[in-house]
């Protein structure tokens, strides 16, 4: 479990949205295999009885009052926009043929 | 005047001695004269700066009341937003972002009429023990500069060792404001989680970054802190109670009565000689002013690294999804037919660097189904663990010490291609922000062996940061006395006017 191979990288770089070159998905495998020998001690003592931690704060469901306060203008939304098109977001095809 | 310290320079200030313009201008000519070999700074803001500058000025003249750092230069770590001025979290994937809006700390910074000089470097979305995973280059360590200046926030803490500002705001998710300021000779802080707001500081790990004052003395650096802490409604997770006195802690410096809890898994093998005489040294001195030395235990600390480098990749895999070519930064690969996958894997590719393709990848391997109670929810119960134990160690002690690092600072390029053993750089400054509490770094010498800075962590309980000011202070002093001269008296002239 704790190694992971050039496939399963490809895998995790394709649910991250991120393209990778052969030699990069191989040199990641093998550093994950020592990585995640490192980290996989927190196994060690993480037993059942042990309640997980999120977040430092017990802080639930924070409100504000409701009230209308000045935001940005849709310029300075856009400005910095890769493309913008009448006051949208200009993005490439989302869906395609295959969908 | 440069060589002053913040405080120093508001009083100067006040009397009339030097005005804000002139001081900025003197601050930017010094960063003319010596970035091009520090490199601390990856945007300089002249016209802004002289700017703000100037209408300190104008204020003043007119008799308004300012506040207590009003006119004083400050160097802004490049994570924060900041309205109009280019912030980049040292990535390619954000170059040439101008924000339309200000993050809290900078609103507060501008309410305190701070003047900002520009924006530092730093590793790429703040990942990084050493500005060398900056998609801009690394940043230099004033004392050698074939040497890291820690990180991720290096540029902010180089700028305050070369004298480029007087001032620094930093951010710390697992030490990015307390080993900078340890392999530099200065003073950094992490506040309690929640005690300064997050809002515009661009996540990395949600559940530990920290914005935090940087300085070169405890009282600057606890003046900074009040400026910029505070309740924040845009932040659901800022704290809502009143920002702790840090200011007078500073200033009082007492710690008659303190007792003082040196963590025993902080302290030992795996930690340079250097480090270890000065950090008992210093024990000593804080034992003569009075504080009470005791031996505390918490041993699950040893597996805090381990957790961190399954959270915070899994935050950040998380966090850095927004980093998608569509709304603002790069955009690569929009051609003809492209479709929106394509444009954001091949933007992602060419727009993040190696450490952090390497951390999205194991966040998202730790966050998948079937490996998820495994890795992440192995490491929120470590995480439960190490605050359990920081609870027992606070009940026999007010603070809990240790060396800030296990080394000094290491040589650019020693340890880039070894992942493991630069994660070790924060085997001491991780804990704290794993249970959300107060950490403090400060110089406590140089090594014997290297000559080189070596830093005195103190850690305080949630929301009671005013006793590592007053711990912080007393060693201060301390060592001052002993020294004759402040620490970075001693680091050598770097090229132009020293």
């Amino acid at each position: 479990m704790s190694s992971l191979s050039r496939d399963e990288v490809a895998n995790l770089a394709r649910l991250a949205r991120i393209e990778m070159s052969d030699e990069e998905l191989v040199s990641l495998a093998s550093e994950f295999t020592v990585i995640l020998e490192a980290v996989a001690r927190v196994q060690e003592v993480a037993g059942a009885d042990v309640a997980p931690t999120s977040h430092p704060l017990p802080l639930r469901n924070v409100f504000r009052p409701d009230v209308t306060t000045p935001s940005l203008t849709p310029e300075e939304a856009l400005s910095g926009a890769p493309a913008s098109e009448e006051q949208r977001f200009r993005v490439p095809q989302i869906l395609g043929e295959e969908a | 005047m440069i060589h002053s310290s913040a405080s120093e320079m508001a009083t100067a200030l006040a009397k009339g001695e030097v005005t804000s313009v002139a001081l900025t201008q003197l601050h930017l000519d010094r960063i003319a004269s010596v970035d091009k070999d520090v490199h601390a700074f990856l945007h300089i803001d002249t016209e802004g700066a002289l700017a703000q500058a100037s209408a300190v000025d104008a204020k003043r003249a007119k008799g308004e009341k300012l506040s207590p750092l009003a006119g004083v230069p400050l160097a802004l770590k490049d994570v924060l937003a900041q309205k109009g001025v280019p912030t980049t979290c040292g990535s390619k994937i954000l170059e040439g972002w101008r924000p339309p809006y200000d993050s809290t700390v900078v609103a507060n910074l501008k309410k305190n009429d701070i003047v900002i000089l520009g924006k530092t470097n730093m590793d790429e979305f703040a990942m990084g023990s050493s500005t060398e995973n900056s998609a801009y280059g690394p940043t230099h360590n004033p004392w050698d500069l074939s040497r890291i200046p820690g990180g991720s926030g290096g540029g902010s803490a180089a700028s305050l060792a070369a004298f480029e500002a007087p001032l620094a705001i930093g951010t710390d998710t697992g030490g990015s404001i307390r080993q900078p300021a340890a392999v530099t000779g200065t003073v950094g802080v992490k506040p309690t989680y929640g005690g300064v707001s997050r809002y515009g500081l661009v996540a990395f790990s949600s559940s530990l970054d920290q914005a935090g004052p940087c300085a070169r003395t405890v009282l600057d650096t606890a003046l900074l802190h009040e400026a910029i802490a505070g309740h924040d409604p845009r932040d659901a997770t800022s704290i809502n109670a009143p920002v702790p006195q840090v200011v007078a802690a500073a200033k009082s410096g007492d710690v008659k009565g303190m007792k003082i809890g040196v963590v025993k898994e902080l302290n030992g093998d795996g930690y340079q000689p250097g480090v270890r005489a000065r950090f008992e040294e210093s024990l000593e001195l804080l034992a003569k002013a009075g504080a009470e030395i005791v031996e505390v235990s918490c041993p699950n600390f040893e597996y805090a690294l381990a957790a961190y480098y399954l959270i915070a990749p899994s935050e950040c895999s998380s966090n850095l999804a927004r980093f998608d070519a569509m709304r603002y930064g790069l955009r690569v690969g929009d051609v003809d037919g492209a479709s929106a996958e394509e444009v954001m894997n091949l933007t992602r590719e060419v727009g993040f660097g190696r450490e952090v393709k390497r951390r999205i990848i194991l966040g998202t391997y730790a966050l998948s189904s079937g490996y998820y109670d495994a890795y992440y929810g192995s490491a929120q119960k470590v995480r439960t663990l190490i605050t359990q134990d920081f609870t027992s160690a606070f009940a026999k002690a007010d603070v809990l010490v240790s060396p800030t690092c296990p080394t000094t600072a290491f040589k650019i390029g020693e340890k880039s291609n070894d992942p493991l053993a630069m994660y070790l750089n924060d085997i001491a400054t991780i804990p704290v922000n794993m249970a959300g509490i107060g950490g403090m770094s400060l110089p406590s010498g140089l090594a014997d062996e290297d000559g080189l800075p070596v830093g005195f962590q103190i850690m305080s309980p949630v929301m009671k940061d005013e006793r590592m000011y007053s711990v912080g202070a007393a060693l201060e002093a301390a060592l001052l006395s002993k020294w004759g001269a402040p620490i970075l008296s001693k680091a050598p002239a770097l090229g132009g006017v020293a």
